[in-house]
């Protein structure tokens, strides 16, 4: 094959999109083959869900052969050489910007991909969450329909949900955990590459239930609702089954990167504190998200096979579902939750300039909150009618949640005291955390206490707490994380001080727009309505106009990464925070193979003056 | 400079006086701001569980926002400048004190909160089929009155079962006596929220989930869905009435006759109502 061929036909985008498009249709006639159109509830509903699921099922075959993922195994397994791009350096011979849309087992360029994406899709997700605010403006439906309302609600949730669980890991884990214990690449670059691929694929039939008449079921997609709806619920149902998969490969790669890849010299107690709360995260990733991906499959296999595992008195049980969901969800917040703790713990040293206060009691305290979430799921179900004699169990779990979290909350305050605060842009948005989360955390309690749960539950009041604790936290330290790190993933630096305003605004803008949302709840303005009664229009107007204001910050962020790393380039000094931390002691960007020899590692947060007897 | 010591004295009681002073007033005045009001004793009780929960959040919420506050006051150093900190990895006993007040707190908490959830009535929450915790008869005095709340979409309708099983699309209760909610639905999941009296069940299909509560005054209530069942979900609501016991008695004695020629229509009263499920396939 002449290179030119190679390029136009050679497992890239284009390849891709056409195996997808022909494995879908390869999907939907299989599927018509099977139900008939003169099956019953084809015939009458003019919709065959079974030939859709296949059709979405095959396209994403098609997707990933076209991308190139199968030729290593194929090839492997028939006994031959590993196949182009590939190599055993995990693609690291792979150059030119060509390398970041295609199928590249490689952590830094997985990392660039997963970084754009998030962005891309935090993009969709907020533009949802603005028409949201903006048909809250009146009481009455204005501009949406109920139905049109109802599917930007559960796009704008199911897209967070989906993609910020890896807004952190997909980008940050997997650039910066190679380089901070040492690595020259990560345990399954593979697995890897396939988790931002399969990601993409999910969004993108994500948004064909927009096509497919929308979904009615919101983020959660309790069955039976969610078995009844038409065509957009099995795109709903495949996204999030795939988000699953994804979040599954995801952990999988980081936990064993962790585990294995680690240089000699960094032993547990040496691993930073962003990598432990990764490993946490990643660990509740591998034995949460497959419980998603299930749950999901059976629902459309109600769809779709006439099973019945959610149907009340046809053997099934709707609080099956919920309780699979749940057992996925609960850990879910954490997984939202632990990232950006690490985020937090890892930069206050830097712009404290002192070494993490308790190192050893915040590790304790992000394994404690990732193995008590799994206990805690059932109080999403207080109302539920769940069996009452339980209930004081999940009381007592959700609130000891607050013991670790306690403790990551006192290694920060302890960093932070009579540290040398230097409040550069990640560093605000560090302390914004402490605040945000604060909030989150405090409103947690009230939210986990049962009898007062009765009024809170599905209220506007829990709404706003956990905004609080993934928009107020996670995104927050993710933004902070985008300040600290870009300039070392691109060598280009973002401008300061259009960063400071976008802080602040942004800032503001967040507790201005939730803070209303707690009141709201408490007055009793349930969730996903786009109907309320008239006295709640000033608290939900505010709301609106602060989310506009929010929305404007993050537009003026998206100027200044716009502006700074692409037009005006502003290189990046070797080392703009003076951290001492390993991945700063390599070029920006760092070499392919990450390290130009072994790493010299030092002391963890080699930070702050040693007191007085001790100085030599 | 002073001494690191006597910098957290400054600040320790900096925080215990402002939560000397902020605590009492929250446990005095939430009282009296906090929703959801007084009409039902379940929603009472769950005023007195947010006021006692803002009372203890308080000292906690004020320590980390006094933190921030002193510390950035006090430590921060200008961008420009790059002084190190002092190089303090820790402090067994801060560490130790701490670990231990949470425990305390979250002890005293959870004790609190699980007494309120068994307490007879389990703060109007629905207890599904079999309740941990029953409500018996009111101030009143007369028996405990069960009324069935059966969702579907997208509307809720009710069931008197004392009263011949009359089955009416307005909820009106007497005050003063016990209210034995069964909510169930025909179709999907649906919540029943009773936002005035303190009362949220869903209600499942083919479930019968038991709340209970005392209306203890006279006067309307909001009633919402609480739980995304569809497309009309934000138009489920409804509004509730509490009134005297003679009004109540010629109101359900008016619905029955009004309503008496469906009756024969009506499957009878049954603590769940299960359809023939739903199904796409096939």
């Amino acid at each position: 094959m002449s290179a030119a061929i190679r390029r136009v036909a050679g497992f890239n985008l284009l390849t891709a999109a056409v195996l997808a498009i022909g494995g879908y249709v390869l999907g939907r006639v299989v599927g018509a083959g099977i139900h008939p159109p003169s099956l019953g509830y084809v015939e009458e509903t003019g919709e065959n869900d079974l030939g859709l699921v296949l059709g979405y099922l095959l396209g994403v075959v098609g997707f990933f052969a076209g991308l190139g993922a199968f030729n290593y195994p194929v090839a492997r397994m028939l006994g031959g050489p590993p196949s182009l791009p590939e190599s055993e350096e995990g693609g690291v011979g792979d150059k030119g910007v060509a390398r970041y849309f295609r199928f590249t087992p490689n952590h830094k360029v997985v990392g660039m991909q997963y970084l754009v994406g998030v962005g891309v899709f935090f993009f969709f997700a907020g533009v949802n969450a603005m028409l949201i605010r903006t048909a809250l403006l009146h009481p009455r439906e204005t501009f949406l329909s109920p139905n049109s309302y109802l599917t930007v609600v559960g796009l704008h949730g199911s897209m967070m949900m989906g993609t910020m669980t890896s807004a952190v890991l997909g980008p940050f884990a997997n650039y910066f955990v190679p380089l901070l214990i040492g690595a020259r690449r990560s345990a399954f670059p593979r697995l890897e590459a396939c988790s931002f691929w399969v990601l993409v694929a999910a969004e993108v039939i994500l948004g064909t239930s927009v096509a497919l008449g929308g979904f009615q079921t919101g983020w959660t997609g309790y069955a039976p609702l969610s078995i009844q709806g038409s065509y957009g619920i099995d795109a709903y149902l495949c996204f999030f089954a795939l988000v699953g998969v994804s979040m599954t490969l995801l952990g999988l790669n980081l936990t064993a990167t962790v585990v294995t890849m680690r240089a000699p010299e960094v032993s547990w107690s040496r691993l930073p504190i962003f990598v432990w709360s990764v490993v946490t995260t990643a660990a509740m990733m591998v034995l949460a998200a497959p419980v998603l991906t299930v749950a999901l499959i059976l629902v459309l296999l109600d769809r779709t096979a006439q099973t019945s595992f959610f149907i009340n008195g046809a053997g099934g049980s709707s609080y099956l579902f919920e309780n699979l969901f749940w057992f996925f969800g609960h850990p879910e917040v954490y997984l939202l939750a632990l990232p950006g703790m690490g985020i937090l713990l890892e930069l206050l040293p830097v712009f404290t300039r002192k070494p993490l206060w308790g190192y050893r009691v915040a590790v304790s305290g992000m394994v404690g909150i990732a193995l008590l979430s799994f206990t805690v799921w059932q109080h999403h179900l207080f109302v539920s009618g769940m069996s009452s004699d339980v209930r004081p169990f999940y009381v007592l779990s959700t609130e000891a949640i607050s013991i670790p979290t306690g403790l990551v909350f006192v290694c920060a305050i302890g960093t932070l005291w009579r540290g040398k605060a230097r409040l550069t842009v990640p560093m605000l948005f560090c302390l914004a955390w402490l605040f945000n989360f604060l909030i989150g955390g405090v409103t947690g309690v009230y939210l986990a206490d049962a009898p007062a749960d009765t009024t809170e539950h599905g209220s506007f009041f829990v709404l706003a707490h956990f905004h609080y604790t993934i928009m107020g936290a996670l995104i927050f330290t993710f933004f902070a994380a985008i300040y600290y790190w870009v300039p070392k993933m691109t060598g280009r630096t973002l401008n300061q001080r259009l960063g400071k305003v976008h802080f602040w605004l942004m800032f503001l803008a967040f507790n201005s727009t939730f803070m209303p949302m707690f009141v709201l709840g408490l007055l009793g303005m349930p969730r996903r309505v786009i109907e309320y009664p008239a006295r709640f229009q000033f608290l939900n107007d505010w709301s609106t106009v602060s989310a506009y204001v929010l929305g404007l910050s993050l537009l003026l962020f998206l100027v200044n990464a716009v502006y700074s790393l692409l037009i005006a380039r502003t290189p990046a000094e070797e080392n703009p925070w003076y951290s001492r931390s390993l991945e700063w002691q390599t070029a920006s960007p760092p070499p392919a193979i990450n390290f130009e020899g072994r790493p010299l590692i030092g002391t963890l947060y080699d930070y702050g003056v040693p007191p007085l007897g001790e100085r030599a | 400079v002073r001494g690191a010591s006597a910098e957290l004295r400054r600040f320790l009681l900096i925080w215990l006086g402002l939560s000397a002073v902020c605590t009492p007033l929250v446990a005095i005045f939430a009282g009296s701001i906090v929703p959801p009001g007084d009409q039902g004793d379940a929603a009472s009780g769950q005023v007195l569980d947010l006021t006692v929960g803002s009372t203890v959040a308080t000292p906690v919420f004020l320590l980390i926002v006094t933190f921030l506050a002193y510390t950035l006051v006090r430590f921060r150093q200008k961008e420009s400048e790059i002084a190190e900190g002092p190089r303090v990895y820790g402090h067994r006993g801060l560490q130790m004190t701490w670990i231990l007040a949470s425990a305390a707190i979250l002890v005293g908490l959870v004790a609190f909160d699980v007494v309120r959830l068994v307490l007879p009535g389990a703060a109007g929450s629905g207890q599904g089929p079999t309740p941990l915790s029953p409500l018996g008869a009111g101030p009143s005095g007369a028996p405990v009155l069960p009324v069935q709340v059966i969702g579907q979409q997208w509307q809720f309708t009710y069931r008197y079962p004392t009263y011949g099983g009359v089955e009416t699309p307005r909820l009106v209760l007497p005050v003063d006596r016990t209210v034995e909610f069964h909510v169930t639905s025909l179709d999907v999941i649906h919540a029943f929220w009773a936002y005035g009296l303190g009362v949220k069940a869903d209600a499942n299909p083919g479930v019968d989930n038991i709340a209970y509560v005392i209306p203890r005054r006279m006067g309307t209530f909001a009633i919402r869905c609480a739980e995304l069942c569809g497309l009309w979900h934000g138009y489920m609501f409804d509004t509730g009435r509490v009134v005297t016991p003679t009004s109540f008695a010629t109101w359900i004695a008016g619905e029955q006759r009004l309503f008496a020629p469906i009756k024969r229509d009506l499957p009878p009263y049954s603590r769940t109502y299960l359809p023939q499920p739903r199904r796409r396939a096939g």
